[in-house]
């Protein structure tokens, strides 16, 4: 696997997305520009001015028409990814860490910081696909999160539930038309925040990492733990590979350690562990600080890593990432279990 | 507020309750000072024979005759009263001249043979009076209960592998929990007992593994048998270092700190203990035989301020000779304590005076020199130069206290002395100073102590330092460490070589001269680990920053052996490197099948954990553990099998082995098994999982009238532009020929 070396960002990488069909990579960096890249050569589509402030978060919507971003300016923009315009402007009272579409892009979260007296909010707003239509400004549900902030959250199968990763390693759900929360669950260590929370491609179940050096596998239905992933150092981000059963975790150790060590103890490897067994499968070196991102190609041919070092990683999977199976794995396809 | 004076109750004012006086009556028995009561000189003699009115003068002036030594007495101060019937009551009433008299003389005279029937018992009148006041003593003797016989476990059962493979226990210690494992080669230990904060500071097996130490501020505490109960407790309080005498009988405790008696005494302890650094137990009862105080030594190096540099503690101070008879100390630069046991008396009474004597070693077995039929033990000891004497090297035997070989050098500025582990062998390995002072050199001063007048044997062809000396177990061949420079402890380790030697073939018994087999140059090895069992070493970088490479040696490699080694005792071969990023420990365990690696939390933070590999540098196992802090093998006591038997065992190793490798086989394929089993069910749950998420949430949808897929109406909503069709030219050069025209 020979990495396609992405070098747009001047700092530490925050969020990388594919779009839908795959050939896109979205990526945000603390540098207040979203870049887009092509998937298949690392060649840059072009990049999205207007932030006022670091960049922690983007999401594509399933058409790939627009693309939402959140920043440290307080604001989410909206963009047409196409023409590079800035659609709409959001403002809340705090930063924001996280958004995302839901499945059918009618609807988009946003993750507020919990800062300067106010709480951590998740907010609600409805989108209008059509690049040419007016946005609402109103936020159509409000979730203020009273006792640990939320550091990561993202919508169900059906757009059914919200789901949040706090920062005391908590995973609540909430009704997603009411804000009601439904079920608030300590699936990491105690005061571990998550940091990362993706969805399998049906939004059925879900993946969370954790500085607790741990990765969950969990469903979306009743929060029940199916799968832990145990690594030895802190994790940033966990994706779950569509085609294989695998889940790509990667992590490091914290950004204010790494100048007194070197790059080997600092652990700063893409791991593979394959989803069902939970066993480590191999790991992707190249990264010289910690990991803050990885995402899969929905259409399971590439991922991509970004790191604390501002680059990003783009690796095409290789004929013996596809031909890698257990033995079990084989048996039951050739009883047409799978 | 804080209470004072003019604060205290007053018993005139009305709030004053009088039930608010405590009752601590008693407190004020426990903690009574003993006043002055004028009785104190006055002791109490029992035990005497009757005597009548006209024999009492004759039994006064015998006591006199025996008080005398003790404190001067008049004839009139010793009091005998005379009961009714004019026979004395058979005891005797003392005045002393003074207190300290008195106190002497229960010392001295307590339990003192008067003839065959009598014994002197002496008490102090005070003492009397106290512990015989009415009340305190029951009257109808009761008997001490015995407690009834408690089967004690066995020590050794760990030796008899409950899965019949005669595998090795180990303790590791992390965080604050101890745990002690079953080694399971590359599969994960097997867990045998898990205890949180069983140790304060470290643990430590015992030699021959019977007992697992652990360390307290109230004392030491030995656990062992299949539970892990506790078995012995020594109570030194503060302790900080431990060690055992070889043969496990024999128990040597220290702590920085003096020994403080409390006033209400000490469990174990007495006030002769007091001020002592030093206890030795005797590991069998639990009680102390001996204590002794840290030897103060005038300093005789100073740092750049003058100030005296606070010498390191030595230890063991007190080293044991390989039988567990003897135990002795260093008093630098003066002399030899040697103790017997279980007496502890100092051999002889007296301490053995060599002058300037600066470092001893025990034989660490009981050494057999040719023509020597007695009993002895031997320790070497060497002496620097003194005036114009040279110094000296000697071997001396214990008990006869004869100096049997003595060698003297020349310039020289240190010396280390090397045992091997049968005391066949003692190397001395002198560093020299040329004249100038300048450069250093080292030569190797072997003893051969097995043979006829003890001959010495110069290995000094090095021209190097020598950092590092290791004798192989068992065996007559060594590796040495040397550096051209040896400089302070700086961030590049000093470049080193890697130097192998072994005694050449000679006709008929005997073993013949060393000679110098190998030298690696170019290193940064700093260690030297032999497995217990000779042949196999390791040569290591550990406590470095930079390198921390391991070599595997075999020295008695089976393939073919170069043609200039055919003199050679042994056929040396690189077996396999490996390499353990930030290494501190390495232990063989101790039947030299596996060794442990490890980096300690307690040298440095990164990548604490261990490695384990077999005796060929083949790693097994690999494992980062947080806060790891200790790997300890557990010994193995020597085997009970005699020379012969273990030779048959090796001859017939082949019928054996087969059996081994069989069992190792099955018992693979099972694992195997059981871990396909659970991937299986592993796989089918998840996937009876799917199957039953999707059914539901494609109900769920329909009932909701959304599309199945929610996504693939929008696409068509949205991207109504025909396809495009995107050109791209590849050019790829089929050949290139390049013809010179001309």
């Amino acid at each position: 696997m020979r990495p396609i070396l992405l070098q747009g960002h001047e700092r530490a990488l925050t969020q990388i997305k594919y779009n839908r069909d795959g050939d896109i990579i979205f990526s945000t960096a603390k540098d207040q520009h979203i870049c887009a890249w092509f998937a298949h050569n690392g060649e840059r589509l072009g990049t999205y001015h207007g932030h006022q402030g670091a960049l922690w978060t983007v999401d594509v919507d399933p058409t790939s028409t627009l693309i939402a971003s959140g920043a440290a300016d307080n604001t989410v923009r909206l963009w047409e990814i196409r023409s590079g315009k800035c659609l709409k402007v959001w403002e809340f009272n705090t930063a924001v860490k996280r958004v995302e579409f839901n499945e059918d892009g009618s609807q988009l979260l946003a993750v507020t910081e919990k800062r300067m007296g106010f709480l951590g909010t998740i907010e609600v707003m409805d989108i209008n696909l059509d690049p040419e239509a007016e946005q609402s400004d109103e936020k159509v549900l409000t979730i203020t999160c009273e006792e640990s902030k939320a550091t990561v959250a993202g919508w169900s199968y059906l757009s059914k539930y919200i789901i949040a990763g706090h920062e005391d390693g908590t995973v609540s759900q909430y009704d997603a038309k009411t804000g009601e929360q439904l079920d608030n669950t300590q699936i990491h260590e105690p005061d571990m925040p998550i940091t990362d929370l993706q969805w399998s491609a049906d939004r059925t179940y879900f993946i969370t990492a954790s500085k607790d050096k741990t990765a969950k596998l969990i469903n979306a239905q009743d929060l029940e733990v199916m799968k832990t992933y145990v690594a030895d150092t802190p994790l940033n981000s966990a994706s779950i590979t569509p085609k294989k059963d695998f889940v790509i975790l990667g992590g490091g150790q914290d950004a204010m350690g790494v100048t007194q060590t070197d790059a080997r103890q600092g652990k700063f490897e893409a791991r593979f562990y394959h989803k069902v067994f939970a066993e480590e499968i191999g790991r992707v070196r190249g990264h010289f600080g910690p990991l803050n991102s990885v995402a899969v190609d929905p259409t399971g041919k590439s991922y991509a890593s970004g790191g604390e070092d501002g680059y990003v990683r783009v690796h095409q999977f290789d004929k013996g990432y596809f031909d890698f199976t257990y033995e079990v794995e084989r048996q039951a396809k050739a009883q047409g279990q799978m | 507020m804080a209470p004072s004076f003019d604060h205290l109750p007053d018993p005139e004012d009305e709030d004053y309750d009088e039930d608010e006086e405590l009752d601590f009556s008693d407190l004020r028995e426990r903690f009574e000072v003993q006043l002055e009561q004028g009785l104190d000189a006055f002791v109490v003699i029992d035990g005497l024979p009757s005597v009548t009115e006209e024999t009492k003068p004759k039994l006064i002036k015998f006591l006199k005759r025996k008080l005398d030594p003790v404190g001067k007495v008049k004839e009139d101060s010793i009091f005998m009263p005379l009961g009714p019937d004019g026979t004395s009551e058979k005891f005797a009433f003392v005045e002393f001249s003074s207190a300290a008299e008195a106190l002497a003389a229960c010392k001295q005279l307590d339990m003192v043979p008067l003839d065959k029937r009598h014994t002197l018992r002496v008490n102090k009148m005070t003492d009397i009076e106290r512990f015989g006041r009415e009340g305190r003593i029951d009257e109808n003797y009761t008997a001490p209960a015995i407690p009834a016989f408690e089967e004690k476990e066995h020590l050794r059962s760990w030796l008899a592998d409950p899965s019949g493979r005669g595998r090795d226990q180990f303790v590791m210690y992390k965080d604050d929990r101890v745990q002690i494992f079953w080694n399971n080669e590359k599969d994960a230990p097997e867990p045998i007992v898990d205890r949180q904060h069983w140790t304060e500071t470290f643990v430590q097996w015992s030699p021959q593994g019977t007992y697992l130490t652990s360390m307290h501020a109230q004392g030491v505490q030995l656990w062992g048998g299949p539970s892990w109960t506790r078995q012995k407790r020594f109570a030194h309080p503060f302790v900080n270092l431990v060690d055992f005498s070889p043969g496990e009988k024999y128990l040597t405790t220290w702590s920085h700190r003096p020994i403080v008696i409390p006033e209400e005494g000490h469990p174990m302890l007495s006030v002769d203990d007091d001020g002592k650094n030093y206890v030795i137990w005797d590991i069998e009862t639990g009680k102390p035989l001996r204590s002794f105080a840290n030897l103060d030594l005038p300093s005789n190096t100073t740092d750049e301020a003058g100030q005296p540099v606070k010498r390191k503690i030595v230890w063991p101070a007190f080293k044991w000779s390989a039988d567990d008879k003897y135990v002795a100390r260093l008093t630098q630069g003066a002399s030899i304590s040697v103790y017997e046991l279980p007496r502890m008396g100092l051999l002889d009474k007296t301490s053995i005076k060599i002058e300037g004597v600066m470092d001893f070693d025990w034989a660490p077995a009981t050494p057999h020199r040719e023509g020597i039929k007695t009993y002895e033990q031997l320790f070497c000891y060497w002496t620097p130069e003194i005036g114009s004497n040279p110094a000296k090297v000697g071997l001396m035997s214990v008990p006869s206290k004869e100096v049997v070989r003595t060698l003297n050098l020349f310039s020289v500025t240190d010396a280390k002395l090397h045992w091997q582990s049968n005391a066949d062998y003692l190397c001395v390995k002198v560093d020299r100073h040329s004249k100038s002072k300048k450069s250093l050199a080292t030569s190797l001063e072997i003893f051969r102590v097995r043979e006829k007048g003890v001959p010495v044997e110069v290995v000094d062809s090095i021209k190097d330092t020598v950092i590092n000396f290791a004798w192989e177990p068992k065996g007559d061949r060594f590796v040495i460490i040397t550096t051209a420079e040896v400089v302070a402890p700086t961030a590049v380790p000093p470049k080193t070589s890697v130097s192998f030697y072994c005694p050449e073939k000679v006709k008929g018994a005997g073993v013949g001269n060393f000679k110098h087999i190998r030298t690696y140059d170019k290193k940064n090895s700093n260690a030297i680990y032999w497995s217990p069992k000779g042949r196999f070493v390791i040569v290591a970088t550990v406590h470095s920053q930079q390198s921390f490479d391991m070599e595997f040696f075999d020295m008695d490699f089976e393939g073919e052996k170069p043609e200039s080694d055919k003199d050679l005792t042994a056929n040396l071969q690189l077996m396999n490197t490996a390499d353990h990023y930030g290494v501190t420990d390495i232990d063989w365990d101790p039947t030299g099948r596996f060794v442990a690696t490890s980096a300690s939390i307690w040298k440095h933070a990164m990548e604490n954990g261990y490695h384990l590999y077999d005796f060929k540098g083949e790693q097994l196992r690999e494992e980062p553990v947080e806060k790891f802090k200790q790997w300890l093998w557990r010994p193995r006591p020597p085997p009970l099998l005699t020379k012969e038997e273990q030779k048959q065992i090796r001859k017939n190793l082949r019928e054996y082995s087969k059996v081994f490798d069989q069992e190792d086989a099955d018992r693979g394929a099972s694992a195997d098994l059981a871990v396909v089993e659970h991937r299986r069910r592993l796989l089918d749950e998840w996937l009876a999982w799917r199957a039953q998420i999707e059914e539901e949430v494609a109900t769920e949808r329909e009932a909701r009238g959304l599309p199945l897929d929610p996504i693939e109406g929008l696409v068509k909503k949205t991207d109504e532009e025909e396809d495009q069709v995107i050109e791209e030219i590849v050019e790829e050069i089929v050949e290139e020929t390049e013809e010179i025209i001309g």
